[in-house]
């Protein structure tokens, strides 16, 4: 019969998939979170995924049954056996009271998660991040002016404090997701919206724009690094400093070109005449470990490629194709490299 | 005047005629003209149903071609097929067309053919608007896709959320082609709507009361009702938004004091019940087919008819579930957590009794009801994940990301294509007067089944995984390129499937076998005329006495005389028990909803280049409005 014949398919199917997948196969990232709020949001998609999978199970035996009991019906169509209606009418009650149950049940689950989630954090450290096309512009803030500093796609964390994003942006929606440490909040022109979440083990977390904002809406990657307290306050101390001087003359060279070309129109290199503010900042860009919002992780050759031609890159990109000769670029690269 | 004195009164009526004179007289009256003039001035529900159905088919292989390319292109990590301003225009034009252009005009469709014939009229209410509503979609279909050609698509994606879609940031007319797509498309299904709230309550035939209704003519009531009330809001925001980038009226900038999200809202409120709008007329023709195929009447008939109210209803509190991350307080979003969930419960007890149909009944297993089996399994998965989607703190995971593209797909493939494809298998020989093959149904059913799941169901992971949407490709390093291999393969097995449907339906046109009145022995009034019906439908129209009258009357239904023959005329009946009302007319064919609607097409499409267009366009389609109103001295003219 045709529909055991496809019954079987699917079976094979499901097999095929089980096997394709499973070898080899890690947690999902938003099931294996590394904070507490992550925590609370993929047990909440474990419990609502468990109940799920029971009631599809459910409703297929009864489907399958209501197609293959044996049974004694009469030729007409209208011929009715009442018993049996009343009998299936009260079943269908059950189930529509018992659906009401399981909605209301899985409702105060997500209001309890909901509650959990969204409660402000005491002493947390907040971060300003302006999202632009296709790029994530990242403010340490301070009502100190000196203490207050600016990098780009990559964000340095504590661990065991929390930690609140203030996001907005600088031109179209885009969305916040580094989905190991928390669920997304979108970047919205106009407006601000947080995001707080606590690391607890130090390590590199991967993500990127979830809104679509355009041409490279693919290459906007996000990475947050979770550090002990000192490393991270080392850190801070480190980017708060002045660009490191070029420290050959290749590299004089190069910084001279840096700021009688495009480029300081639109980056800053702090404590230099490069105050440009419309791309990333580069007073440390030697310190980061991707380029172009993670389109390419960060090098020598990797800088020369992304200088050479990031049209060719990241189609799109702000960034123009700047033509240099090849001792040019050589120069400018000795400068980058030592904006550590 | 009384019912009798009209019959009197007027022209030759079909009392005192054979049923072969009957016949000739009133197929001559009601036919559509041969030649090229007949095809644009024909009037006929089922012409033009046929048309609109066949339109949304070719934009629904159109875009699947699209979806295709896509998969090929996210097939590997760092795939090389695509630009990325072709992905874009690619996704964006696959969403809309899929959308707009196929998924509610395909419902339509269904509805302008099949309404008038399950409620036993001539033809359906306001045919002139009816000829005019298909001309109109046709050319908002035709605009877009030849911008498409002209590298002047869209790339924002079908919700196109602002400010993307501003001038600043998108400088081509792209965007502007969307919007206009967008009135196009809603004029026409405003159009539709207004027939089919018409048709329901004032052409059925006597006796029919309401809760004699089919199923399937309850779903497009309840549809048209909704589209009513929906399609305004998406005019205005693409009104709006053609407005920002035409003369600058910053209603979605807000470095100018405008507002992103008005954008979103205004939208949603549309889109989500668009969901519906899509799925409501599919979850009719469920009914329908399961009604016939297991030999019984619907189990609780009443609760499937409440369902269809409070899901309609419903719909328009859900839309916030868009937007539960752009930061609203948390205390407004838990509301629509709680209704979203709430949702479950209608569309549930529409599950238990159809699941309740077969238990009491003698399912017999042709193709459609393959197609409607297919859809529970399918369409439950996509329930429940939308349930997920509900829950606020579970959305800031999932939204975005590959898992609502799983979910949506799952929810509209498996909730109306699945039942779509049932429900050509089981019309196809009323449309055509052609069986289509059950074999060859039976190898595509198969294959439909096992590509979706292995086109879908691996996304769901992905987007665990943290793959968002709408992205031309990704890094090796993600770890995704195993699943979208899969995915990609999935969808291989997609398109054989539609080619084996196309084939099937090539070959079965080709065929010589004529189908019977009645093949499945269905119990509705479709099911009582001729395979393909005669033009004006019904040689007599049948009178109903049940809300099944094939199964009831076997033999013969009663039916109504004292017709006209020679002009058309039907019969009007009350709205709650359908008694018979009055006589009245049915227009004549005519060419000025075609022209009519090229004027509005010129005013539409010109109006994207020049505000003015607005002024004088408007002039334009008033003149050719007065030509299709003006008093053309026949018969059916006259009240």
């Amino acid at each position: 019969m045709q529909l055991r014949g496809s019954a079987k398919a699917l079976g094979d199917a499901l097999a095929v998939l089980l096997v394709l997948v499973l070898p080899g196969c890690t947690p999902p990232l938003a099931l294996d979170p590394q904070t507490p709020q992550g925590r609370a949001v993929a047990g909440l998609i474990w419990w609502f995924t468990g109940l799920c999978t029971v009631i599809w199970i459910l409703v297929l035996l009864g489907l399958a049954f209501a197609i293959w009991r044996p049974r004694l019906v009469p030729a007409d169509p209208l011929a009715l056996d009442q018993r049996a209606e009343r009998r299936s009418g009260r079943v269908v009650a059950v189930l529509i009271g018992l659906t009401g149950v399981i909605v209301i049940g899985l409702t105060v689950l997500s209001f309890a998660a909901q509650r959990q989630l969204f409660e402000p954090a005491d002493g947390a450290l907040t971060i300003d991040i302006v999202g632009h096309q296709w790029w994530w512009e990242v403010v340490y803030n301070s009502p100190d002016s000196s203490q207050t500093l600016t990098t780009a796609n990559e964000i340095h964390v504590p661990v065991g404090r929390p930690v609140t994003l203030d996001l907005t942006s600088n031109d179209v929606i885009h969305s916040f997701w580094v989905p190991s440490l928390m669920g997304k909040a979108d970047l919205i022109p106009g407006r601000h919206n947080d995001l707080t979440f606590t690391a607890e083990k130090p390590g590199i977390y991967n993500g990127s724009c979830a809104e679509f904002c355009g041409m490279q809406h693919a290459h906007m990657g996000i990475r947050v690094i979770a550090e002990t307290p000192s490393d991270f306050e080392a850190w801070r101390r480190q980017q708060l400093r002045s660009a490191a001087p070029p420290a050959s003359e290749s590299a004089k060279r190069g910084e001279a070109l840096f700021e009688s070309s495009a480029c300081a129109f639109c980056h800053n290199v702090s404590g230099t005449p490069a105050s440009g503010q419309v791309g990333p900042d580069l007073t440390h860009l030697a310190s980061r470990s991707s380029l172009a919002a993670g389109t390419l992780p960060f090098g020598r050759g990797q800088l020369a490629a992304w200088i050479a031609d990031p049209q060719g890159i990241k189609p799109g990109a702000q960034m123009p194709d700047v033509r240099l000769a090849p001792d040019q670029l050589n120069a400018m690269l000795d400068y980058l490299m030592g904006l550590k | 005047m009384s019912f009798s004195d009209i019959a009197a009164n007027r022209g030759m009526r079909d009392t005192d005629m054979t049923d072969e004179e009957l016949r000739e007289r009133l197929t001559r009256t009601w036919a559509t003209k041969a030649g090229i003039w007949g095809a644009l001035t024909t009037v006929d529900h089922k012409v033009i149903g046929r048309r609109y159905v066949v339109t949304a088919f070719v934009f629904l292989l159109l875009a699947g071609v699209l979806a295709i390319i896509m998969r090929l292109q996210l097939a590997q990590p760092n795939g090389r097929l695509l630009t990325p301003e072709l992905y874009n225009q690619l996704f964006t034009m696959h969403g809309t067309t899929m959308m707009f252009l196929f998924a509610v005009p395909v419902m339509e469709a269904f509805a302008v053919y099949l309404v008038p014939l399950m409620v036993g009229t001539r033809n359906i209410a306001f045919p002139r608007l009816n000829a005019f509503s298909y001309y109109v979609y046709l050319l908002g279909g035709l605009m877009i896709w030849v911008a498409f050609a002209l590298n002047l698509a869209p790339d924002v994606g079908w919700f196109a959320y602002a400010p993307l879609t501003e001038t600043s940031y998108s400088p081509t007319k792209g965007v502007d082609f969307w919007a206009q797509m967008i009135t196009f498309t809603e004029v026409a299904a405003l159009a539709v709507s207004a027939e089919i709230i018409v048709t329901v309550f004032k052409q059925r035939a006597p006796g029919m009361s309401l809760d004699r209704i089919p199923l399937f003519v309850w779903s497009q009531l309840v549809t048209a009702f909704m589209v009513m009330f929906a399609m305004p809001a998406v005019m205005i925001a693409s009104s709006m938004l053609i407005m920002d980038r035409l003369i600058g009226t910053h209603f979605f900038t807000p470095e100018q004091g405008g507002d992103a999200l008005l954008w979103q809202h205004l939208f949603w409120f549309f889109g989500h019940p668009e969901v519906y709008i899509i799925f409501m007329p599919a979850t009719g023709m469920v009914s329908e087919i399961v009604t016939t195929f297991s030999r019984r009447p619907a189990f609780g008939y009443m609760l499937l008819v409440l369902a269809l109210l409070s899901v309609g209803f419903f719909a328009f509190g859900l839309w916030v579930h868009h937007m539960f991350v752009t930061g609203l307080p948390q205390l407004g979003a838990s509301f629509f957590t709680a209704s979203s969930m709430l949702i479950a419960v209608p569309n549930g007890v529409q599950i238990f009794c159809w699941i309740a149909t077969l238990w009491g009944g003698r399912p017999v297993f042709k193709t459609p009801l393959l197609y409607i089996i297919g859809f529970i399994v399918v369409f439950v998965v996509g329930g429940l994940t939308g349930v997920m989607l509900a829950s606020v703190p579970l959305d800031t995971q999932v939204h975005d990301s590959y898992f609502v593209v799983a979910h949506f797909h799952y929810v509209l493939v498996g909730g109306a294509v699945f039942p779509l494809l049932g429900a050509i298998y089981y019309w196809f020989p009323k449309f055509t007067g052609r069986m289509l093959g059950e074999r060859l149904g039976q190898w595509q059913f198969a294959l439909l089944f096992i590509g979706f799941n292995l086109t879908f169901f691996p996304m769901h992971i992905l987007g665990l995984a943290g793959m968002p949407r709408r992205v031309y490709t990704y890094s090796e390093a993600s770890g995704w390129g195993g699943m979208n291999l899969l995915a990609t393969t999935g969808a291989l097995i997609l398109l054989l499937s539609f080619a084996l449907l196309v084939w099937n339906i090539v070959s079965s046109l080709r065929s010589d076998e004529p189908a019977p009145d009645n093949p499945w022995d269905a119990p509705t009034l479709e099911w009582a005329t001729s395979s393909p019906p005669p033009p004006h439908n019904f040689d007599r129209i049948p009178v109903v006495s049940s809300r099944y009258p094939l199964w009831s009357d076997p033999e013969t239904l009663p039916v109504v005389s004292g017709l006209a023959v020679d002009t058309r005329e039907l019969v009007l009946s009350t709205i709650t028990e359908a008694r018979a009302d009055v006589l009245d007319t049915s227009p004549l064919d005519s060419i000025w909803p075609l022209l009519a609607a090229i004027a509005t097409g010129i005013g539409f499409v010109a109006s994207i280049f020049t505000p003015w267009a607005v002024v004088w366009g408007s002039a334009l389609v008033g003149i050719f409005l007065i030509g299709w109103f003006w008093p053309k001295g026949t018969a059916e003219d006259e009240i």
